[in-house]
């Protein structure tokens, strides 16, 4: 056991797999020789060398498109987008092609493609640094969909999404890389040492994806949400003095209905959390989801809290991100509300 | 004064006018040097606007540029474009009766395909585009396994999910046809880095038509193709015609898609597409250039796509009808046909002969696959099986929507979720 932060154990991840499967190759823009923006991948081509660790020219849509083609030809690559903001330019390589390889050709080939993005706020990053596109993706039939909200999990999720057959976009909340993060910008940052998560295996192993995970166990309300927000929802929760189970989700897609449900229909009301926007954001099928499985359970009406549907303003962050006197507020509404 | 101006390219001929290919630059057959394979790609840039060609008017094979192939070879060469062209012909016909729902004939651009899927090794990788089905009638595919994608029927490769014509073949190193233009070009490029990472002799190709090459994907296959010198073959095929917009709305108005290349530093051969000896001669080239570490070449295809662009099309409505016969660069069949007769090994009777042969073989095709089922009739696939390979493993939500249509399939009455609410 080791204390690592996201980045250290992302790096150990990618470290355990290069050395693990020769197969595995780790490419991006300023990945190699840099080590990647985000430190990421430092250090890694200098283990491995430069045909397994690679800086790759700036085209989003070139990296994924040589991805497949990798992946068709026997290699596990391991794409970095420097930032989910700059996914679109490979929108169609990942959602008509990635994506549909193995479908369109029954099963003849694929292409076992993991794709690395930061994503999420809380860094001034404005518009095009910001943005938590997972829910444009999870709509998209064949990806698996992970974001981890730890240490911890973004080590074992990703050995998980490297080894999977299934092409997968691994989105790392970049707000939580140095630490976890309760919404309050004005406290002083506090480091993944001081967190029970930021404990981290030094070799293999794998969460499974598809699992969703209870963060903190609770009666009167579930807390469904993913990424930075687990942390924010948590501080939402003492705030609010109501006891609610967290439950991260991890995986979007496949998404553990059953953990989700099981949850809503013991506490009856249930709040859902993200970063993103809300209309037509994963927090829609969350809601939509839990409402025709619980119906007869619930007690309340299902309550979101999200980022607004704006696109995310520099000057405004902390209006628009959802922080815990939101999440409070909403957790408290779903407690007043009688069946 | 001076004023800014926009430029709507316009074709030399609509319907009704005479068909002018004037615009078209062609060297004499023979006459285009053939550089070492090892030359800098600036030094051999006049390669992207001359036009490689092999067969003169008397059909003999002239220049630096022969491939000197054996008799027999050449006889292989005329017998797969042909049965190409057979095949069409008779894809077309099906579609006609209605018993396939779309097609795209190659007819005019056989040697496009044909010469590099010979002139490269089994172990080559192909990255097509949708009128290269040339690529498996070398490769060997059976044309019954064609038909049936075409049907969508229980032998269907892909399994009912793709239009007709989207083949593909693991075995045989097809890559699967997409319906979206360009992005099989840098997968190609993608696919060639992990040989060369692998350490392997293989080197990939792929083919785009001169429209698609517009599309960002063609820029990122040239652009990482130069960076990594990657092992692969770029081939445009400039047919002249893009559905309704001619090769100018691709920008063939000023500059060939062959002189793209030099402002990637990747060699770029233009060669007459209806030249089967051109073509392979090229491709060899380009694939010793490869194999030897030389990285990658784009090659421009010069010829004419003499059929609608698909069943859904009528080019008679933006081109005029008889613009085939004015193409200065002939058929490839027809030009083929002409050099093994000008050599003595082939003659207008053994041609009839291989014509009726090849025609009773597609129809044999034809009539095995019918009995696979066609949209109409016959058997069909289970529709339960669409649910299968979105993923590896079938995920719970999948499995649930499965079950629902086997209980909308089997009770008819039953209505999806409701009914297990009305049982309960």
């Amino acid at each position: 056991m080791a204390q690592m932060n996201m980045v250290q154990a992302i790096n150990s991840a990618l470290d355990v797999m290069l050395g693990r499967d020769p197969r595995v190759v780790v490419f991006g823009e300023d990945v190699g020789y840099f080590g990647g923006v985000f430190r990421c991948t430092d250090g890694l081509q200098r283990k491995y060398g430069e045909h397994r660790v690679l800086d790759t020219p700036i085209a989003e849509g070139g990296i994924i498109a040589a991805a497949i083609g990798m992946g068709v030809n026997g290699l596990r690559p391991v794409a970095e987008i420097q930032f989910a903001d700059y996914i679109y330019p490979a929108f169609d390589q990942i959602v008509s092609e990635l994506a549909r390889l193995r479908y369109r050709t029954a099963g003849d080939l694929s292409a076992p493609v993991t794709i690395r993005t930061p994503c999420g706020g809380g860094i001034r990053g404005g518009q095009t640094h910001s943005q938590s596109p997972e829910g444009i993706f999870t709509h998209v039939c064949g990806l698996k969909i992970v974001m981890p909200s730890n240490p911890h999990d973004a080590k074992g999720l990703l050995i998980s999404s490297i080894e999977s057959e299934d092409p997968v976009l691994f989105f790392e909340p970049k707000r939580i890389y140095n630490g976890p993060f309760d919404g309050d910008p004005h406290k002083p940052a506090v480091p993944w040492s001081s967190h029970p998560k930021g404990e981290v295996p030094d070799g293999h192993y794998a969460i499974a994806l598809g699992k969703a995970e209870i963060v903190r166990p609770g009666t009167a309300a579930t807390l469904i949400t993913y990424g930075t927000m687990v942390h924010v929802a948590e501080a939402a929760v003492r705030l609010s003095g109501v006891d609610a189970e967290i439950i991260d989700v991890r995986t979007m897609v496949p998404l553990d209905v059953d953990m989700l449900c099981t949850s809503v229909c013991k506490t009856g009301r249930c709040v859902i959390v993200h970063e993103a926007t809300r209309f037509s954001g994963f927090g829609a099928e969350l809601s939509a989801t839990v409402q025709e499985e619980c119906f007869w359970h619930l007690e309340a009406p299902i309550a979101r809290v999200t980022g607004w549907d704006t696109p995310y303003p520099h000057a405004f962050e902390w209006d628009y991100f959802p922080g815990p006197a939101r999440i409070a507020a909403a957790l408290r509404a779903v407690m007043e509300r009688a069946a | 004064m001076s004023q800014s101006r926009l430029h709507v390219p316009h074709p030399p001929a609509r319907p009704g006018e005479t068909p002018d290919f004037s615009y078209l630059k062609i060297s004499p057959a023979g006459s285009v040097a053939r550089p070492d394979t090892r030359a800098a790609a600036l030094q051999i840039e006049a390669l992207g606007t001359a036009m490689v060609r092999v067969l003169d008017e008397q059909g003999q094979a002239v220049g630096p540029w022969n491939p000197h192939l054996e008799a027999e070879e050449l006889r292989v060469a005329l017998r797969h474009m042909v049965l190409t062209r057979r095949f069409d012909e008779r894809m077309q016909r099906m579609h006609r009766q209605g018993r396939i729902s779309f097609y795209m004939q190659s007819t005019g651009e056989e040697a496009v395909a044909v010469a590099p899927a010979m002139a490269l090794r089994p172990g080559d990788m192909f990255f097509p585009s949708y009128r290269t089905q040339g690529l498996f009638v070398v490769r060997g595919k059976s044309l019954v396994d064609l038909m049936c994608q075409c049907l969508s029927n229980t032998h269907d490769m892909c399994r009912g999910r793709q239009m007709p014509i989207m083949y593909h073949w693991a075995e045989g190193n097809i890559f699967s046809i997409s319906g979206n233009l360009a992005t099989q070009f840098p997968q190609a490029v993608g696919w060639a880095m992990a040989a060369a990472i692998k350490g392997e002799d293989h080197l990939a190709a792929t083919w785009i038509g001169e429209g698609a090459s517009a599309e960002a994907d063609f820029h990122h296959a040239l652009t990482f193709a130069a960076v990594y010198q990657a092992p692969v073959i770029l081939n445009v095929v400039n047919n002249q015609w893009a559905i309704s917009t001619f090769q100018g709305f691709a920008g063939g108005e000023q500059r060939t898609f062959a002189q793209r290349g030099p402002g990637y530093g990747i060699p770029g051969v233009r060669v007459d597409g209806n030249d089967f000896l051109a073509v392979y001669a090229v491709t060899r080239w380009a694939a010793e250039r490869a194999r030897s570490g030389g990285g990658p070449t784009l090659i421009e295809h010069v010829t004419y796509r003499a059929a609608a662009h698909s069943t859904s099309d009528d080019p008679s409505r933006y081109r005029p009808k008889e613009e085939w016969q004015f193409w200065p660069l002939g058929d490839p069949v027809a030009r083929l046909k002409a050099h093994l007769i000008a050599l003595g090994e082939w003659s207008e009777e053994r041609h009839a002969a291989l014509e009726k042969e090849l025609e009773a073989h597609v129809a044999a095709c034809w009539k095995e696959a019918v009995t696979y089922g066609t949209l109409t009739e016959g058997p069909r696939l289970d529709p339960l099986s669409m649910f299968k390979d979105v993923f590896q493993e079938m995920p719970v939500h999948l499995q649930r929507q499965r079950e629902e249509l086997r209980r909308l399939l089997h009770e008819p009455d039953a209505s999806g979720p409701r009914s297990d609410a009305a049982e309960g």
